[in-house]
C-alpha cells in the first residue's frame, strides 16, 4: 500500500496555463470573422503562416534547450503569439513577413529570453515592430475592405498575392489598393492622419469613403469582434480586468480632452476606441501577462500609460498605429512600475494607513 | 463614525485581501451526528502536541493509568500537559512518527488501553463562579488544553493575559473545505460550548463576544443563536463564506477591520480568540473535571463508504478512524491531516490524532489528484498572471515570493515579507501554472531558520576565537617578557660571572674538538673496516647531540641578541657535526642531516628555555662518549703504534673529561676548575703540537691539506645551513690565527670580553691541533715503519 505525499494544498481550482492560452486564443474568434468578412482571406493566411512558424520554431528552440518539448510546445503561448501577429499584420502582405515575423517573436524575443514567462516584450507586437521597420513596404500596404476594392478577390487571388505578389489576373498590392476613383485608399487612422497634414479637417476626412458612415469601414466591426472576446474573458476571468478598463479610460480621457481643446483637429474618442488595434490591444495584447505589471494597482498603471502611448503615438508620432510601440514602451517600464506598486502586506505600515 | 458593534448589528463587515471560493465538499459529513469513541488497541500519545516545551514525564513503562490520568508535568507556562485518554498499561515510550508536516518522529508515549475505561476520581463543579480567576486557569493549565483550530497555542497563555480585552472572538468559521468538526459540535454541544464562552468571559471581562461564522453554517447558526439568544453582549457574526476567513489575523480583519500589525499578538490590540472546539473543552475542565483527552475529527472524502464526525481519543491511530468509517481504497492511498487547503499528506495510516486535528481526508483519485505531488506535477514556468497576488489574504506577491526563493535570495525573501505567509495555499490553488508556491516557501522557511541557527552559532564560535586569540596573545606577552629577563640574566651572567661563561664556551670548544676527532676517525676508517658498527653508534648519538643542539640554538636565538653569540658558535657545532657525518657517511647523508636540522626548526622554537642545561649535559656526555670512543678506537688500532703517541691522546681524552664534568654542573667551584681544565687543554696542544712537528715530518703536509680542506667544508657547510648569520668564516680565520698564536706560545690576555674570542680560539686551536695529531698518527698508522 503506497502512501501518496503531496504538498498542500492539496486542491486546486483545475485551470491550466495552456487552458487559459487557449481560451484567449479562441476569444479572438469574433474579431478575426470580423476580419475576414471585411477584408477577406489575407489574415487567415497570415495566421496559419505564422502559427506554422512558430511551432516549427519553438520545437526547434526547444529541442536546442533540451528542454521537454510537448508541454511547453502545447502550452499555447506560441500558438497565441502567433495568432496575434497574423491578425495584426496588412493582409496582402508578403508571405515571408508572417514567416520572418514569427520566428522572430519565438526564437528570439521569446526564447532567447528563456521561454515562457521570461520574455520581457510581449513577442508579437517586438515582431510586428520589427517588421514595420525593416519593411516600411510591406508593412504598410493595407488592404482597403473588400467592399470598396475595385475587384472581386477570391480565395485563390488572395493567396496569389501573398505567395506572388501578384493576383492570377496580374494586378499588384498596389493595384488592388487602387479606389475605383483612381486613388490609393489607406486605413482610416493613416487617411486622417494624411488628411491632417493636407490641412484638412477631421470632419471633412470623415467624408473618405474608408471610414464610411461610422470610424472606419470594416474597423469598427473588427474592433466590436475583438470588444466582445475581451469581454468574454473577462467574463471567464481569463484576464484581468484592469489593464484593459485603465487602457480605454486613459485613452478615452486623452482624446476627450484633446477633441475638447480642438475639435477640428481631433478625432473623436470613439473614432480611436473603434479604429485600427485598440480593441485587440486592450483585450489581447497589452493583457499578457508576462510582459505586463503585475499587481491590480500595477496594471491601473501600465493600462493608463498604454493609452496615453497610443493617444500620443498617433496624434504626434510618424507611424499611423501606435499599439505596438505603446506596449513596447510599457513593457519597459513594466519592472518599475512591479517595483513602486507593491501591495502593502497585512499587518505592515499600518500608520501610513490611517 | 459608526462603531464596530454597530457595523456588526447592521451585518456589514470588512473584507479581507484576496481570498478563494473553493468547493467545499462539506455536505459529506455536515448532516450526520458525531459517532461515539471507540477505543482502539493501542494509542499513540505524542508528548508534545502544542506549540511550546514538551512536559516533563511522570509516568514510566508498565505503569497503570486511570483514564484522565496526567502523563506528562508542565513546569512552565508554554508547556501543556498530556492526559490518558482511557485506562491502561503504558507498554513503551519511543520516537515515533508525529503529526507534521515533515514526518517527524518525537517522543511519545504508547499505551495498551485495557478497555475497562476507568476514569480517575474527579471533582465536578456545576458552578464555577465559586472558583477564583487563579483556580480556572489552574484548571484550564491542569488540562493540558491548547488551541485545537491550528497552531496548537497554550490557552492558558491566552486566558490569563493581563492586556485589557475590548474583543472576545470565538472562530467558529471554519473555512477549509470538507471540515465540520466545530460545525457538528456547536449544532450538537452549543449549551457546552457557551459555558465555555462564559468561563473566558469571566476570566477575561472583554467588552464585547463576537462569534465569527460562515453563512453555509445555517444550522450551527440557528443553534448559537438559540443558546446566546438572551446574552447581550455576544455577537453572532454571520460572514460570507470565503477561504480563510477563518485564519486568526483574517477573521480579525473581517469582524473589526483592523489589521494585527505583523509580529504581535492579538491581545496587543485588545482581542483575543477562541476556537469552538477549545472553548468546548475549557468548559469540560473546569466543570466536569475532564482534561483534554478527546475531540472531534471529521473524517471525510469520497474514499470512504461513511464520512461522519467523529469523537476520537487524543492518540488514536488514523487508519483505525478510517476503518470505522469504512475505508476500503486499496491502492495508491492518500490521506491528508487536516482540510485540503492547509492539511498534511501522512506517510501512513498509524499517525495518531492529537489535539489540533480536526480532519482526516481520504479523498479518492478523481476527488483530488494533487497536482503538487511529485508523480503528477504539471507545473510549468510562472507567467505573471497576478492571480496568486489577487488572492493572497496576507497581500504578498506570490509571484515574487516564488522566484526570490528559487534563486535563494533570503534579503529579498525578508523584503517581500515571507514570514507574514500564512501558508494558506490560496496562490498555488489559483495559479494557472500549477506552481506549488506554498511547498517553496516551506522550504525558504526552512532554510532561513536553519540560516539564523547556524549565524547564531557562528557568532558564538567566532566570540570563543575572539577570546583564545585573545588569551593566547597574553600569554604570549608574558611569555616574551619571562625570556628577555632570562635572557638579560644571562647576559649579566655571561659578564660577570666568567665561569658560568666559560663553562658555555667550552662547550663549543669541545664541539669543534668532537669534529676534528670524527673526522679523524672517518679517515681511520677508511682503512679499518671492523671499526664501522662502532662508528654508526658514533654517527647516530651524534645526530641526535646535533637535533637538541639546534633545539637550544633556535631558543637562544629566539630569546635575545645577547646570546647571539652563543647562538652562532652552537649553530657552527651543529654543522660540524653534520659535516663530520658527512665525513663518515659521504655527501648524501650529509644534506639529511641538514634537512633535519630545518626540521627541527619549527618545533624547537617553542621549547621552553629550560631545556638548554639538559642539552649541554647531553652534549658533554656525548663529548665523553666520544673522546672514549676515539680512545678505544685508538688502542685497537694503534697495536704496533708507539706508546708515546697513546699517551698524548690519552692526555687530550682526559683534558676532554673534566670539560664534561665541568659543564654537568653549576658550581661556584668552576672558575678554578675552568682555568685548570684551559690549562690542561693547553698543555695537551703544545704536547700534541710538538710532537706532531717532531714526529711527522712527512706527514705534516697533509695534515695541513686536511686541515684546510675541513675548513672549506665548514664554510659551505654554513652556507647551506643558513640558519642564523654567524660569522663562522671569521672565527675559522681565527682558529687559524689562534693556531698561530698557540704555536708561537703566546700567553692569554686577560679581559673580559677578549677573553671571550681567545678562549674560544685557543679551544679551537686546541681541538685542531688534536685533530691534527690524530691525523699524523693515522697517517702513522698508514705505514707503522716511518716511525
Ligand atoms: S500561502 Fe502565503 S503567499 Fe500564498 S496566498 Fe496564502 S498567505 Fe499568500
Ligand atoms: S498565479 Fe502562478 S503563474 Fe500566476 S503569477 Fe502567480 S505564480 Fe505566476
Amino acid at each position: 500500500m503506497a502512501f501518496w505525499i503531496a504538498s498542500s494544498p492539496h486542491n486546486h481550482q483545475k485551470n491550466e496555463t495552456s487552458s487559459l492560452m487557449r481560451l484567449v486564443v479562441y476569444a479572438t474568434i469574433p474579431g478575426i470573422f470580423a476580419q475576414w468578412y471585411f477584408f477577406g482571406w489575407g489574415n487567415l493566411i497570415h495566421i496559419s503562416l505564422a502559427v506554422a512558424a512558430a511551432i516549427i520554431a519553438e520545437f526547434t528552440v526547444l529541442a536546442l534547450r533540451n528542454k521537454k518539448i510537448t508541454p511547453q510546445l502545447f502550452d499555447g503561448s506560441a500558438i497565441l503569439t502567433a495568432v496575434l501577429l497574423g491578425i495584426s499584420l496588412p493582409a496582402l502582405a508578403p508571405w515571408w513577413i508572417s514567416v520572418i515575423g514569427s520566428l522572430f517573436a519565438i526564437a528570439l524575443v521569446k526564447q532567447l529570453y528563456g521561454g515562457l514567462g521570461h520574455n520581457p516584450f510581449n513577442p508579437a507586437m517586438a515582431a510586428y515592430v520589427m517588421l514595420l521597420i525593416s519593411f516600411p513596404l510591406q508593412m504598410t500596404q493595407w488592404q482597403p475592405p473588400l467592399s470598396l476594392l475595385a475587384m472581386d478577390i477570391q480565395l485563390s487571388d488572395t493567396l496569389a498575392v501573398i505567395f506572388s505578389g501578384y493576383t492570377p489576373q496580374g494586378y499588384s498590392v498596389e493595384q488592388i489598393r487602387t479606389h475605383i476613383d483612381g486613388f490609393t485608399m489607406a486605413t482610416p487612422l493613416d487617411t486622417v492622419k494624411t488628411n491632417m497634414t493636407l490641412g484638412l479637417t477631421v470632419v471633412e476626412s470623415m467624408q473618405a469613403p474608408t471610414i464610411g458612415k461610422h470610424f472606419g469601414v470594416g474597423w469598427e466591426w473588427i474592433n466590436a469582434g475583438f470588444l466582445l472576446g475581451g469581454l468574454f474573458l473577462l467574463g471567464k476571468e481569463a484576464i484581468p480586468w484592469s489593464t484593459p478598463v485603465s487602457f480605454l479610460l486613459s485613452l478615452f480621457i486623452c482624446s476627450f480632452i484633446a477633441f475638447m481643446i480642438s475639435p477640428d483637429s481631433n478625432a473623436s474618442t470613439m473614432f480611436h476606441w473603434f479604429t485600427g488595434a485598440t480593441m485587440l490591444g486592450a483585450f489581447f495584447i497589452i493583457t499578457d501577462p508576462v510582459s505586463g505589471a503585475t499587481s491590480v494597482k500595477g496594471r491601473l498603471v501600465f493600462g493608463a500609460l498604454a493609452g496615453l502611448l497610443v493617444f500620443l503615438i498617433r496624434k504626434f508620432g510618424g507611424y499611423p498605429d501606435a499599439v505596438a510601440f505603446a506596449v513596447l514602451l510599457c513593457n519597459m517600464a513594466a519592472p518599475l512600475i512591479d517595483q513602486y506598486t507593491r501591495p502593502r502586506t497585512y499587518g505592515h505600515d499600518l500608520e501610513v494607513k490611517k | 463614525m459608526e462603531s464596530v458593534i454597530e457595523r456588526i448589528e447592521r451585518g456589514s463587515f470588512w473584507q479581507f485581501h484576496g481570498g478563494i471560493h473553493p468547493p467545499e465538499q462539506k455536505f459529506l459529513t455536515c448532516t450526520k451526528p458525531i459517532a461515539s469513541a471507540q477505543i482502539p488497541e493501542q494509542l499513540i500519545i505524542p508528548i508534545r502536541q502544542h506549540i511550546g516545551q514538551a512536559g516533563n514525564l511522570v509516568v514510566k513503562v508498565g505503569d497503570k493509568v486511570l483514564k484522565g490520568q496526567i502523563l506528562s508535568a508542565c513546569d512552565s507556562p508554554m508547556s501543556v500537559p498530556i492526559h490518558a485518554p482511557t485506562s491502561g498499561t503504558i507498554t513503551a515510550i519511543q520516537s515515533m512518527a508525529i503529526p507534521h508536516p515533515s514526518g517527524l518522529s518525537e517522543a511519545c508515549i504508547i499505551l495498551t488501553p485495557d478497555g475497562e475505561d476507568t476514569w480517575k476520581q474527579r471533582h465536578i463543579c456545576p458552578d464555577f463562579h465559586l472558583l477564583s480567576k487563579i483556580q480556572i486557569i489552574e484548571k484550564i493549565a491542569n488540562a493540558g488544553i491548547s488551541g485545537m483550530g491550528g497552531a496548537g497555542f497554550p490557552t492558558q497563555v491566552k486566558v490569563s493575559t493581563l492586556a485589557k480585552i475590548d474583543y472576545l472572538i470565538i472562530n467558529a468559521a471554519e473555512c477549509e473545505p470538507y471540515i465540520t468538526a466545530d460545525d457538528l459540535l456547536l449544532q450538537e454541544h452549543s449549551p457546552t460550548i457557551l459555558d465555555g464562552i462564559k468561563i473566558i468571559d469571566h476570566l477575561l471581562s472583554p467588552k464585547n463576544i463576537l462569534i465569527g461564522i460562515e453563512e453555509n453554517k445555517t444550522e450551527a447558526t440557528d443553534a448559537l443563536k438559540k443558546a446566546t439568544a438572551d446574552i447581550d453582549h455576544i455577537k453572532i457574526c454571520v460572514i460570507p463564506t470565503k477561504y480563510p476567513s477563518g485564519g486568526e489575523k483574517q477573521l480579525i480583519k473581517i469582524l473589526t477591520g483592523q489589521e494585527v500589525p505583523s509580529g504581535v499578538l492579538p491581545s496587543s490590540l485588545g482581542m483575543v480568540m477562541q476556537n469552538v472546539a477549545t472553548c468546548f473543552a475549557i468548559a469540560d475542565a473546569v466543570i466536569n473535571d475532564t482534561p483534554l483527552i478527546k475531540r472531534v475529527v471529521t473524517i471525510s472524502g469520497q474514499a470512504l463508504e461513511k464520512p461522519q464526525n467523529v469523537w476520537a481519543l487524543i492518540g488514536t491511530p488514523v487508519g483505525f478512524l478510517t476503518r470505522q468509517c469504512g475505508y476500503n481504497n486499496s491502492k495508491n492511498r492518500h490521506l491528508i491531516m487536516g482540510g485540503p487547503m492547509m492539511g498534511f499528506s501522512l506517510p501512513h495510516d498509524q499517525i495518531p490524532v492529537i489535539k489540533t486535528t480536526n480532519c482526516i481526508l481520504a479523498p479518492s483519485e478523481i476527488e483530488i489528484a494533487s497536482p503538487f505531488s511529485s508523480t503528477s506535477s504539471k507545473e510549468v514556468e510562472c507567467i505573471r498572471c497576478g492571480q496568486c497576488a489577487d488572492v493572497c489574504p496576507a497581500q504578498l506577491l506570490p509571484q515574487e515570493l516564488q522566484w526570490s526563493a528559487k534563486a535563494k535570495d533570503q534579503a529579498q525573501l525578508a523584503k517581500l515579507n515571507l514570514f507574514d505567509c500564512i501558508e494558506c495555499g490560496a496562490c498555488a490553488y489559483v495559479c494557472p501554472s500549477q506552481i506549488p508556491l506554498v511547498h517553496y516557501y516551506r522550504v525558504a522557511k526552512a532554510e532561513i531558520r536553519q540560516q539564523k541557527l547556524l549565524d547564531i552559532k557562528a557568532e558564538k564560535a567566532k566570540v570563543r576565537f575572539e577570546a583564545r586569540k585573545q588569551r593566547l596573545e597574553r600569554e604570549k606577552v608574558a611569555r616574551a617578557e619571562k625570556h628577555k629577563k632570562a635572557a638579560e640574566a644571562r647576559k649579566a651572567r655571561m659578564n660577570t660571572d666568567t665561569s658560568a661563561a666559560k663553562s658555555e664556551k667550552s662547550a663549543v670548544a669541545d664541539a669543534l674538538a668532537r669534529v676534528k676527532a670524527k673526522k679523524a676517525q672517518a679517515s681511520i676508517k677508511q682503512n679499518t673496516a671492523e671499526n664501522d658498527s662502532e662508528d654508526a653508534t658514533t654517527t647516530t648519538t651524534t645526530t641526535s647531540a646535533a637535533e637538541s643542539s639546534n633545539t637550544s640554538t633556535v631558543d637562544i636565538t629566539v630569546e635575545s641578541v645577547a646570546a647571539v653569540d652563543d647562538g652562532k658558535s652552537q649553530v657552527a657545532n651543529a654543522i660540524a657535526r653534520a659535516k663530520a657525518k658527512k665525513l663518515a657517511q659521504k655527501n648524501q647523508a650529509q644534506i639529511d642531516s641538514l634537512d633535519t636540522l630545518q626540521n627541527n626548526e619549527s618545533p624547537s622554537s617553542l621549547t621552553s628555555s629550560q631545556a638548554a642545561p639538559v642539552v649541554i649535559d647531553r652534549k658533554a656526555k656525548v663529548a665523553v662518549a666520544v673522546a672514549k670512543a676515539k680512545e678505544k678506537k685508538r688502542q685497537a688500532s694503534a697495536a704496533n703504534s708507539p706508546s708515546s703517541q697513546v699517551d698524548i691522546i690519552d692526555t687530550a681524552t682526559k683534558a676532554l673529561k673534566p670539560n664534561a664534568v665541568n659543564l654537568d654542573s653549576v658550581s661556584d667551584d668552576k672558575a678554578t676548575q675552568a682555568i685548570d681544565k684551559k690549562a690542561k687543554v693547553a698543555a695537551a696542544m703544545v704536547k700534541a703540537k710538538a710532537q706532531a712537528k717532531m714526529k711527522a715530518s712527512l706527514g705534516t703536509e697533509t695534515s695541513f691539506n686536511n686541515l684546510e680542506k675541513s675548513t672549506t667544508n665548514l664554510e659551505s657547510n654554513i652556507d647551506l645551513g643558513a640558519t642564523s648569520e654567524c660569522d663562522v668564516p671569521a672565527q675559522v680565520k681565527n682558529v687559524e690565527a689562534a693556531k698561530t698564536k698557540k704555536t708561537q706560545g703566546e700567553p692569554q690576555t686577560v679581559s673580559n670580553i677578549d677573553t671571550k674570542n681567545l678562549d674560544r680560539k685557543t679551544k679551537i686551536a686546541a681541538a685542531i691541533a688534536k685533530a691534527k695529531a690524530k691525523k699524523l698518527a693515522a697517517s702513522s698508522d698508514k705505514s707503522p715503519t716511518s716511525e
